[in-house]
């Protein structure tokens, strides 16, 4: 085993210096060319920022549409999923009927059916940032009334907020909740 | 849903069409003829000059195997002191503290073996020196460990007499300068361009829109996320992994990510091809393992698209499947593919929970853990098919009355000893440790520990029992995806896993090698008319069958236990 200590605790210490220390540099430094400078992307509204582009945050007030549920409550230095499991019993008569009930006291004349899942099921990071199109309409008819706007309005505003798939053919199109929350409070009255 | 579809079409055969071309390359580094990355020579020359190492030494399979357990062993304890007294090393702007000492074990074991299940969560239980100086160090260096074993069973297989089987430290310092640190570099500035944080800088904290303050937890992930990726670690920055939006910022990302889980995996196998100049006999490779593949994945699919019944019952609807542990911006399909390609290589990372997927795609993602070679780790999962292959070379010389022959040479009684107890390892100390956990669970739920047995499980029935039995196999499999409700950061756990996760890398590698190096001394027959052809769709089918047999009824009562029964109670 001597034979072999001394080169291993040599190549451990200059592929420590070039892997961990070098490599992570050189990334950083070519993230400081990005949109975020490479601390991650952030968002402003009236000149203060409100949040990072990228990650999730809660919103529960009825002027705003809400974000997915998540098991972490949206705490970006915790992330997590809720692990729970597809026949928990606990899970599907507690929790998600318990947000299917939440969401139709404060959305009266939205039927179950109109309900995407994606709203009463948690997220797997606990901070996901975007909601499906649908997710976002079926909440615009509540958020019209709380505003004094035009359904017509608020739907439009989902639609241009709308990515579509990548390149038009890859993946589910999606909305970022809070670009268009943001949108949202800029609109005029 | 349609653009779903496409985007994982798409995943699958852009790898291939990289694959392809990248095995070619690989085979000419490791075959010493010239390749466009050179300019790394002058690199390479400086760290065996700086080492003290003659790159050129021809070594045998014991001393291969030597100098690999050494330098583990290294590894070993200084990632284990490290994690221990983080909380006093540098780069620790979040003031985050050591771990405690089973922990460390156990994430040293993880990392080191190429497995990283996280029993910690990466925003609060490490540091950036953890991270880039042990987790990154260790994903580039365990996958390069891998790369350097699996070498030396090619260059065994080649056909001449001999015991010199190249030079260890020539293996895995190239397998780094020219395969993984230049992937890693690639694939590092795309996430960097898409929005995952370079920076040093530590924690921010925001006003939210709506009036909530937010810690927002950052840091040099982007290297990091690249190497875990290319390397089948899947050990990420954070806890939740690239279901994280800084981990995996969208679908592009999530291409590029994906993508990287499998190429090196399949491209080794291309590489073994070119390196020996038996191109059909890797296509069978690649064939056999694409087979059992797409068994698992679009079964998996189907499952997360059409949705959870329990929620259909429910009233809601669910156009884009279960959404349960998913992010939108993947959504069903794309998270189910990952789950595949993450288990079938021994990768781990998770664009999705597994914990709260469907049951048909807990049984697949297992299943593949239990195989462990459709494509496989990177290096590891060859060898993990190179058992395989000898025990199907074997039974199969048996059946037709032809003497065993695997390239060339004979396989004999020693051969075979080594291969049965290496396939039925992996079965033994999943099976154990499930068993173990379960009795445990079942007879001492109160016991006075730190968490109670009765607190381990975060769903109840056969779910909870999937939860226990994912742990282990993960850990045996070198994979380290999760059931992440199981709470595993205690002392059952961490050092029953940690044994496993050791034992079920070292003699997976250990036993190829030994074989390969027997094989290599022993006299070469030419291939003649009484040679069983292992290049043929017949070897091919035999060799499936063989994992079939050894693999699948070994561990049928144990899925029936969990995902299969709660597949049958869900309606």
């Amino acid at each position: 085993m001597k034979t072999y200590l001394l080169p291993s605790i040599k190549i451990t210490i200059i592929l420590l210096v070039l892997l961990s220390g070098l490599y992570p540099l050189a990334i950083a430094a070519i993230g400081k060319l990005t949109p975020g400078h490479g601390d991650g992307e952030t968002l402003q509204y009236k000149g203060r920022i409100v949040g990072y582009a990228n990650e999730g945050q809660k919103f529960t007030k009825d002027e705003y549409f809400w974000s997915r549920p998540s098991a972490t409550n949206y705490q970006a230095d915790a992330g997590v999923g809720s692990n729970k499991g597809p026949t928990n019993a606990d899970y599907l008569n507690k929790d998600v009927k318990g947000r299917i009930d939440t969401f139709l006291k404060h959305n009266p004349g939205v039927t179950k059916d109109q309900i995407p899942a994606e709203l009463v099921t948690a997220s797997g990071s606990g901070l996901d940032p975007d909601l499906s199109p649908a997710g976002a309409k079926v909440q615009a008819a509540r958020i019209a009334k709380v505003r004094g706007i035009s359904v017509q309005r608020v739907s439009a505003l989902v639609d241009a907020h709308t990515e579509k798939p990548l390149l038009g053919l890859f993946g589910p199109p999606k909305v970022n909740v809070l670009k268009l929350n943001i949108a949202l409070d800029e609109l005029k009255k | 849903m349609n653009t779903e579809y496409i985007g994982i079409i798409f995943m699958y055969l852009a790898t291939i069409a990289l694959a392809i071309p990248l095995g070619k390359y690989i085979a000419r580094v490791f075959k010493g003829e010239k390749t466009w990355l050179d300019f790394m020579a002058p690199l390479e020359r400086l760290i065996f000059k700086f080492s003290g190492i003659d790159p050129n030494r021809e070594m045998n399979w014991k001393q291969h195997l030597k100098a690999l357990l050494t330098i583990n062993v290294l590894w070993l304890f200084y990632a284990f002191f490290c994690l221990l007294f983080q909380g006093h090393l540098p780069l620790n702007p979040d003031k985050n503290p050591g771990q405690t000492p089973d922990l460390a074990f156990n994430t040293a074991l993880s990392f080191l073996t190429n497995t990283n299940l996280q029993d910690y969560s990466g925003e609060s239980g490490a540091t950036y020196y953890t991270q880039l100086f042990v987790f990154m160090f260790l994903h580039f260096v365990s996958a390069a460990t891998g790369v350097a074993a699996m070498m030396v069973v090619f260059r065994a297989m080649k056909d001449r007499v001999t015991d010199k089987l190249g030079n260890f430290w020539d293996y895995l310092v190239k397998a780094i300068t020219r395969l993984f640190l230049p992937l890693s570099f690639v694939v590092a500035v795309i996430l960097a361009f898409n929005g995952t944080p370079t920076s040093y800088k530590g924690k921010d904290t925001i006003i939210g829109l709506q009036g909530d303050t937010i810690h927002v937890s950052r840091g040099p992930a982007a290297a990091m996320i690249a190497i875990k990726q290319t390397g089948t670690n899947g050990g990420g920055w954070f806890g939740v992994n690239s279901a994280h939006p800084f981990e995996n910022p969208n679908y592009l990302t999530n291409i590029v990510e994906n993508i990287s889980i499998i190429l090196i995996s399949i491209s080794l196998v291309f590489a073994l091809g070119y390196y020996l100049n038996k191109k059909k006999l890797a296509w069978v490779i690649f064939g056999v393992m694409t087979v059992g593949f797409l068994i698992m994945v679009i079964p998996s699919i189907l499952a997360e698209v059409n949705g959870n019944p329990a929620i259909a019952h429910l009233g809601v609807s669910q156009p884009g499947g279960s959404m349960e542990g998913k992010e939108v911006r993947f959504g069903a399909a794309a998270s189910a593919f990952w789950g595949i390609t993450t288990t079938v290589t021994s990768n781990g990372s998770v664009n999705a929970m597994h914990d709260s997927m469907m049951p048909v795609s807990g049984m697949a993602q297992m299943f593949d853990m239990m195989i462990n070679s459709f494509y496989g780790g990177v290096g590891v999962g060859y060898l993990n098919f190179y058992i395989f292959i000898i025990i199907a070379v074997f039974i199969s010389g048996l059946m037709v009355g032809r003497t065993p022959e695997f390239m060339g040479r004979k396989i004999e009684a020693r051969e075979m000893k080594i291969a049965s107890l290496i396939a039925l390892l992996h079965p033994f100390i999943i099976l154990v440790g499930t068993s173990i956990a379960a009795y445990v669970l079942v007879h001492f739920p109160n016991a006075d520990w730190a968490t109670k047995p009765s607190a381990w499980l975060n769903n109840p029935g056969y779910h909870g029992f999937s939860e226990m039995l994912y742990q282990f196999t993960s850990s045996a499999a070198n994979n380290g995806s999760g059931y992440a409700g199981l709470t595993a950061n205690n002392v059952f756990w961490n050092v029953s896993t940690g044994l496993v996760i050791f034992v079920g890398r070292f003699f997976p590698i250990i036993g190829p090698v030994a074989i390969a190096g027997i094989l290599a001394n022993k006299k070469f027959t030419p291939e003649s008319a009484g040679t069983l052809k292992t290049d043929t769709v017949t070897f091919g089918v035999m060799i499936f069958a063989v994992i079939i047999i050894v693999a699948a009824l070994s561990f049928f009562p144990a899925l029936t236990l969990g995902p299969i029964a709660e597949h049958f109670s869900l309606k």
